[in-house]
């Protein structure tokens, strides 16, 4: 029973002939989720619209997390500036002295850089990145009707919800959210006498994220069976898109990490409630000496960082995934080194859980300990390299496709390159004694993670928008807000080397305090202004997602790129169940473009005789 | 409010200007074809590039020359103290290496993007890996990273050794929101410290039973001999701070119930700082504006110890003036300090020793003198350090 309109695609013809009969429809349940409006788009569990819920939270928190960042970035930049048209939004935050002018209160300045870094890294480039694709791309790139467990995967995405909403209450909590950083040391983010945002704020901070972690280990142990167990029929694992392994790399670094964490969380949380002292010792807080001791701050350092690390690989392998599969595509050639493409993903898996200590040179740690965590750090250096060289390469020789997804991966490269050499800086300790906790850290995580995971979900979102909504995102817009955000974001985070270099640190108010640190006034009203620039152009994004949704170009042709992998081989609009009729079957790696005088052979088509080079 | 409703007017009106856009291309497009308008947009972006290859280029060349002087190693931001040199030529170094790979990979990503762009009548050729470049290319970077590993590490188990050779001892405690600082006096040992003896009169919790705390000092600025070891003990009493002294390339966090240290030797005085500064234009500005003929910014330089641990809401603001003098110009300065103990506790209720001889009492002394050590005040401390 083949329910697509019209003359069958070559690929649908294929599958007809070859595909692998599962008795979808004979089931009669095919459709049971989608009775009704509420259970088909809001407590669905069609892996496709619990992608487009993670995207479109992401969406929310993005802006969120962004408007943040442009109230603390007119402090850094004009400090002097009158800020009391905020105060209808921030309340009692602004405080307006005699004359009217009003100011940013240092103490939610600090609430403000916390949301911010917290929102971004675990919201936006966790969930909104790894959630979106990993659910999009998982069931319809293996060939599977969907997750192992939908419910799983509902209740994944409503547990991230959950943690949304009571990070959102923080906000409005009459001593402020967290305020001690996103990574959260105690004993600051213990004592609420040591800091507002530590009260009430901190308590949220913590059973938000706890809830968030829950969401990330059932979405993970579902995308880890749901690759191991679902995959088609001739879908070995050498011949999964790069987009899955690392989705399934990233999952397996969540499950492993993510638990630590959570035990970090709790052993602050004990010693917030119960008087414990995990992470106390010999503090004099309040005007008064706290029983506590025999703890040690550097342990929750350890927990964190034992997360914190893979967390960044965990934000930036669905990216790299997705620009390697868009580069492939759009150059119209293969990956270049697939293998080497998954070997390296699988090395710098495997130490990004033996560098966590790079984070905590100057930290107090015994100075022999660093000497492990610099070799290990700076051997990561080699696999990243190895990427690069071979996206690079991909392009070499292609004939490249300038669309918004392409132009994204392209872009994601240059600033991963940025971003990593200056990861090299820090990870030698000596060199880290003066750039740690200055501008040059906050220059090399923004533009290497920042920017360049948000580069690779802009990347993404242009490239499957079609399988999204069977619509075109406007490219016009796309390429304005590609060139503007890659000039734009350079504007604003390259700079920041130079800042760091002079050894500005950050987290830092205001910076008049030190005559060593106030020199900069016109380069920080430069990148305010550009933030600020950068803003806007990310509202043209939203704009034009929206819109497409609704009027955008509609895809006519199932597979609109000719790419070969087996998502663009389900009918537009597909249903739940993905596939009409019978699974599509593979025969082939997913990266046959060019070969033999062909654009490509699609991953359901069997090996001809002739063929030259078969992997 | 008149702003905020602006704000929301200005948006109104670019969302309405990008659906236009919107609109405007999408029709556009279909009436000159899919085809049509790849090609038309493809050449263009190809061609920006390029362009962006060449913009970036210059930018990243333009801004370092423009910024120079803060590389560290470079013009008035040297090191000046002897660890801090070696730190430099480590960066300067890595600096080399990924400068090299930052424009070799983005002329070739650039490059091969206009390149490579889709023509007419030209296919794209089915390359799938190259075993040998792959291995060249993973040898290349391992071997430059074990060459900055093997820098580094030299740089980093000399820079961290604890030293053996004599030293000048002092403390730094981080608290909300300042350092204080504590030198050991004439017998040159610190007194041990307890912190639930803290209290109004006694900020660190100095034992007052254990005489090394009597000679005691609590300067409200760090004062250095050139040229002489110093090690500092960094100590916290509440909250996570660092031990930040920018210009001597020293940075360790203070960890309450957990002493740190880090040990350096200072190299350029205060006086020959400001000499070298004195070299450049952007020192050459008076340095309070208001102020056009008063001091130029060389001549008021101080160096200045920071925190650089988030450590609450007045972290920004944990300021201490560092000075580095001749051995003379110190010990004058250190006979000049009082000990804390004499001035403030000596036969006060919390003195232990109240009523009793000490063997350190000086005959005249009797009352506490003027007080030294001052408590966390954000505007005090912005106050000029009295010279
Ligand atoms: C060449 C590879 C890399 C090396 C050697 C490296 C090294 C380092 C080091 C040593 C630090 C600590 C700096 C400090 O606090 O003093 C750091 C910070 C950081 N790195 Fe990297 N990094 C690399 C790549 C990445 C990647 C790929 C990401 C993310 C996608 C990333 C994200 C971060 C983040 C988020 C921080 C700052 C965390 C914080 O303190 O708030 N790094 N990196
Ligand atoms: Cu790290
Ligand atoms: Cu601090």
């Amino acid at each position: 029973m083949v329910i697509s309109k019209g003359i069958p695609t070559y690929e649908e013809k294929l599958i007809e002939e070859l595909g692998y009969d599962d008795h979808f429809h004979d089931h009669h349940d095919g459709d049971k989720f989608s009775a009704n409006f509420i259970n088909t788009y809001i407590f669905s569990m069609d892996h496709k619209i619990i992608a487009k819920q993670f995207l479109i939270t992401g969406m929310f928190w993005a802006i969120i997390g962004a408007l943040m960042s442009l109230v603390f970035r007119l402090q850094l930049g004009f400090p002097e500036a009158d800020m009391a048209w905020l105060k209808p939004v921030l309340g009692k935050w602004i405080t307006v002295n005699a004359e009217g002018l009003g100011a940013l209160s240092n103490q939610f300045y600090y609430a403000l850089v916390t949301m911010h870094g917290t929102i971004i890294v675990f919201f936006v480039l966790t969930a909104g990145l790894s959630g979106t694709f990993s659910n999009l791309l998982i069931p319809l790139q293996i060939g599977a009707r969907d997750m192992a467990s939908p419910l799983l995967n509902m209740l994944s995405y409503w547990f991230f919800f959950l943690a949304g909403t009571l990070m959102f209450y923080s906000l409005f909590l009459s001593t402020g959210p967290f305020s001690g950083g996103w990574t959260a040391y105690p004993p600051l983010s213990v004592l609420p006498q040591a800091s507002d945002g530590s009260g009430a704020g901190m308590t949220f901070w913590t059973i938000s994220l706890v809830f968030f972690v829950v969401s990330v280990l059932l979405g993970g142990v579902n995308y880890i069976t749901t690759v191991l167990n679902l995959r088609t029929k001739g879908m070995t694992m050498w011949r999964m898109p790069l987009t899955i392994w690392a989705f399934f790399i990233t999952a397996i670094i969540g499950l492993l990490s993510f638990p630590v964490l959570v035990s970090g969380f709790f052993l602050l949380m004990f010693d917030r409630t119960m008087n414990t002292s995990f992470f106390l010792n010999e503090i004099f807080v309040g005007g008064e000496a706290l029983q506590q001791v025999g703890g040690s701050p550097i342990l929750y350092q350890h927990l964190f960082w034992f997360l914190g690390h893979p967390e960044v690989y965990i934000i930036i392998l669905p990216a790299m995934g997705i620009v390697s599969e868009v580069l492939s595509v759009h150059a119209k050639k293969p990956i270049f080194g697939y293998k080497a493409m998954v070997f390296s993903m699988l090395a710098i898996a495997f130490l990004s859980f033996i560098v966590w200590a790079h984070h905590m040179f100057m930290s107090g740690v015994n100075p022999f300990i660093s000497n492990f965590f610099v070799i290990f750090t700076l051997i990561i250096a080699v696999p990243s390299a190895v990427k690069v060289f071979n996206w690079i390469s991909t392009l070499y020789k292609g004939s490249i496709r300038f669309n918004s997804a392409m132009l994204f991966a392209i872009g994601f490269v240059s600033m991963f390159i940025s971003g990593g050499l200056t990861g090299i800086f820090l990870g030698n300790s000596a060199i880290d004694i003066q750039l740690h906790d200055t501008y040059f850290v906050v220059a090399h995580f923004h533009i290497v993670m920042g920017v360049a995971a948000f580069f690779g979900m802009f990347s993404g979102v242009y490239h499957w928008f079609p399988k999204m909504y069977g619509r075109f995102m406007n490219e016009t817009l796309g390429k304005i807000h590609f060139w503007g955000t890659m000039i734009g974001a350079y504007a604003v985070f390259w700079p920041m080397h130079y800042i760091g270099m002079a050894g500005v640190p950050r987290r830092y108010y205001r910076f008049d305090t030190f005559d060593s640190f106030s020199q900069f006034g016109e380069l920080n009203k430069f990148i305010t202004v550009a933030a600020i620039i950068v803003f806007f152009l990310q509202v043209v994004f939203v704009v034009n997602f929206f819109y497409s949704i609704w009027k955008g170009r509609k895809q006519t042709v199932a597979n609109p790129y000719d790419a070969s992998t087996i998502e663009w081989t389900t009918p537009i609009n597909a249903g739940h169940g993905n596939w009409p009729g019978k699974l599509p079957t593979v025969q082939r790696w997913p990266y046959d473009y060019g070969k033999d005088g062909r654009e490509f052979y699609p991953q359901v088509e069997p090996v001809g005789e002739e063929e030259s080079e078969v992997h | 409010m008149n702003s905020l409703l602006g704000f929301v007017l200005i948006s109104v009106l670019i969302l309405i200007v990008i659906v236009q856009i919107a609109r405007v291309t999408e029709l556009a497009g279909i009436r000159r074809g899919d085809k049509e308008t790849q090609k038309l947009t493809n050449k263009r972006n190809a061609n920006y590039m390029m362009w962006f290859l060449a913009g970036f280029m210059i930018f990243c060349v333009v801004s370092a020359l423009h910024y120079k002087n803060y590389f560290l190693g470079y013009g008035p931001h040297t090191a000046a103290s002897s660890h801090g040199k070696l730190i430099d030529s480590l960066f300067n170094t890595t600096l080399f290496f990924t400068g090299i790979v930052f424009v070799a990979t983005h002329i070739a990503l650039f490059y091969f993007s206009w390149k490579y762009k889709e023509e007419e009548g030209v296919k794209a050729e089915y390359i799938a890996h190259d075993t040998r470049l792959e291995i060249i290319w993973t040898a290349i970077p391992a071997v430059v990273m074990a060459i900055l590993v093997v820098f580094g590490l030299s740089a980093w188990n000399e820079i961290m050794a604890d030293t053996e050779d004599e030293f000048i001892e002092i403390e730094a405690t981080g608290y909300q929101f300042a350092w204080h600082l504590r030198y050991p006096g004439s017998d040159n040992l610190l007194g041990t410290r307890n912190y639930k003896m803290i209290d109004g009169s006694n900020p660190i919790g100095q034992d007052w039973e254990d005489i090394k705390n009597h000679d005691d000092l609590h300067p409200g600025e760090i004062v250095l001999p050139v040229g002489e070891k110093v090690r500092v003990r960094i100590t916290a009493r509440d909250v996570l701070h660092n031990f930040y002294l920018p210009h001597f390339r020293v940075k360790m966090d203070a960890v309450p119930g957990m002493p740190t240290y880090f040990v350096f030797t200072p190299e350029v005085t205060t006086e020959q700082y400001r000499e070298n500064l004195k070299e450049y234009e952007e020192y050459q500005v008076p340095a309070d504006l208001e102020d056009p003929e008063g001091p130029q910014k060389w001549e008021v330089f101080n160096y200045e110890l920071a925190c650089a641990e988030l450590c609450g809401k007045g972290h920004f603001s944990m300021k201490r003036i560092v000075k580095i003098v001749e051995r003379d110009v110190y010990d004058e300065w250190l006979k000049e300090q009082q000990p804390y103990y004499m001035t403030s506790i000596r036969n006060t209720d919390a003195d232990p020793f109240k009523g009793q001889k000490l063997a350190s009492d000086s005959p005249e002394e009797e009352a506490p003198a003027e007080e030294v050590s001052e408590d966390a005040d954000i505007v005090a401390m912005n106050a000029e350090s009295a010279e």
